[in-house]
């Protein structure tokens, strides 16, 4: 299954200056995972845009905010938000910053 | 000549030949981003720069430069990482020091939360190193106001496997075995903010820590409330006197090639933490801190109220030394002729974390 993931302005130097990429998280295509997974496929296909997203621990990095859809997925279950074919993935810097 | 100041919203970089007259400004790379850390390495025969930055939003980045910051690459796995199990993740990147002279693919980097990395392949990647991540005083370990960072890394001139570090607040470790075991080493280094600070192993907050031209035994440190000298390689300290009330700073340079002369910029208290009196000044000492004298010329000596971070005051290397310091105000001075007069290189930057200069190797 792929899973688009929307990159922000500021990262998209870091692939090509692409505003969307496809991710490959297996399965099959009409399939669902987790974004955690996505964030997996991430790495995987361009690592340096993930560890922008998450620590080197894995943590989703604190002003960084994702949605899917239009859903925080920190309001519902954080890396373990299901995800399906179809879905976007955004990344998007929090309100926050100096 | 290049120098490399780093600011809270980016690098500049400022060029100029030989003579150190002209300088021209360029940047900022890496726009937005923190620069607390560069380092311009020319151990291989030509000049190599790095540069350590942290978005507030995107975390830490280590990129190299080979063309002098024309661009900037970074690998495809970050060089600078913790090890799975650490339960830590680099939250800024501190310091990028070079390792001995005849190992030039040595560098290491100190980091926040405080930890030292070692790289051996020229800072494509760093493995941690375990001795200091490991030893019993970490967990005791607590934050000086920049947070708990390791600042500071020297490398012994003629023992590569004698190195010194120095972390806010924890203070000075040393290790004799290129950094399997290390030692606490802040003898004589009096704690003013902790009740009986007079004989705490650790918990000091060394803010630099620099190595003497001449003897490589000589180091010089400043404390956030004293100044003070070792002469048996950090094995013990004692105070510097001679500039009376002033204790607290955050810089401390040697001198690249003349023995026994370091300059200091004190900060009114650590409350205030700017340049008493509205006087900019520099102060040097040729003796090795038995006496010191201000160096003004040049410098603003009226509502001059600055702010000079640890690593924000420097040398390029050279006989007259070049000295270069860089403020939270975002001025940029320089000196060639070894501090006696200064001049402004650059005004209105972001406020300046870092500053490193070198000559240029082609």
């Amino acid at each position: 299954m792929n899973v688009r993931v929307r990159v922000p302005t500021q990262l998209r130097d870091l692939v090509a200056g692409a505003s969307v990429v496809e991710i490959d998280v297996g399965g099959p295509s009409d399939g669902a995972a987790t974004v955690a997974a996505v964030l997996d496929g991430l790495a995987a296909q361009h690592p340096a845009l993930e560890r922008r997203v998450r620590d080197e621990q894995g943590r989703v990095r604190a002003h960084v905010n994702l949605f899917v859809g239009s859903d925080n997925v920190r309001d519902r279950d954080g890396p373990a938000t299901p995800i399906g074919a179809g879905d976007v993935l955004s990344i998007i810097p929090a309100v926050s910053g100096g | 000549m290049i120098v490399l100041v780093g600011t809270t919203k980016g690098l500049f970089t400022l060029r100029s030949g030989d003579g150190r007259e002209r300088f021209e400004v360029t940047g900022p790379a890496f726009a937005g981003e923190e620069v607390y850390a560069t380092c311009i390495d020319a151990r291989s025969g030509a000049t190599r720069l790095f540069a350590g930055s942290v978005s507030n939003h995107w975390g830490p980045v280590l990129r190299r430069s080979d063309d002098l910051g024309a661009s900037w690459t970074e690998g495809e796995r970050a060089a600078l990482r913790f090890p799975e199990g650490a339960d830590a993740s680099v939250a800024r990147i501190w310091q990028l020091a070079p390792g001995p002279v005849d190992e030039p693919d040595v560098i290491y980097a100190g980091v926040e939360p405080a930890a030292l990395f070692r790289s051996d392949d020229g800072g494509r990647s760093f493995s941690l190193v375990h001795g200091l991540w490991d030893h019993p005083h970490r967990t005791q370990w607590q934050p000086g106001g920049g947070g708990l960072c390791l600042h500071t890394v020297l490398v012994h001139p003629e023992d590569p496997d004698r190195l010194l570090i120095a972390i806010s607040a924890a203070g000075v470790y040393r290790s004799e075995d290129g950094g399997s075991s290390w030692q606490a080493s802040n003898r004589g280094i009096v704690v003013g903010f902790v009740p009986e600070g007079e004989a705490l192993e650790f918990g000091q907050c060394v803010h630099k820590v620099a190595r003497d031209a001449g003897d490589p035994e000589r180091l010089y440190l400043q404390h956030h409330g004293g100044i003070y000298r070792s002469d048996d390689g950090g094995g013990a300290w004692t105070p510097m006197t001679g500039i009376a009330g002033m204790d607290f700073g955050f810089p401390v340079v040697a001198h690249p090639t003349q023995p026994s002369t370091a300059y200091l910029l004190p900060l009114e208290s650590d409350e205030y933490r700017c340049t008493p009196n509205g006087r900019c000044t520099v102060w040097r000492t040729t003796d090795a801190g038995a006496s010191w004298e201000p160096l003004t010329t040049g410098l603003p000596q009226r509502d001059a109220h600055i702010t000079v971070l640890r690593d924000g005051f420097t040398t390029d290397g050279q006989d007259p030394a070049g000295l270069y310091l860089g403020t939270r105000t975002g001025e940029v001075y320089a000196s060639i002729d070894d501090g006696d007069s200064w001049r402004l290189l650059a005004e209105h930057l972001p406020p300046v974390m870092s500053v490193r200069a070198a000559a240029i190797v082609a």
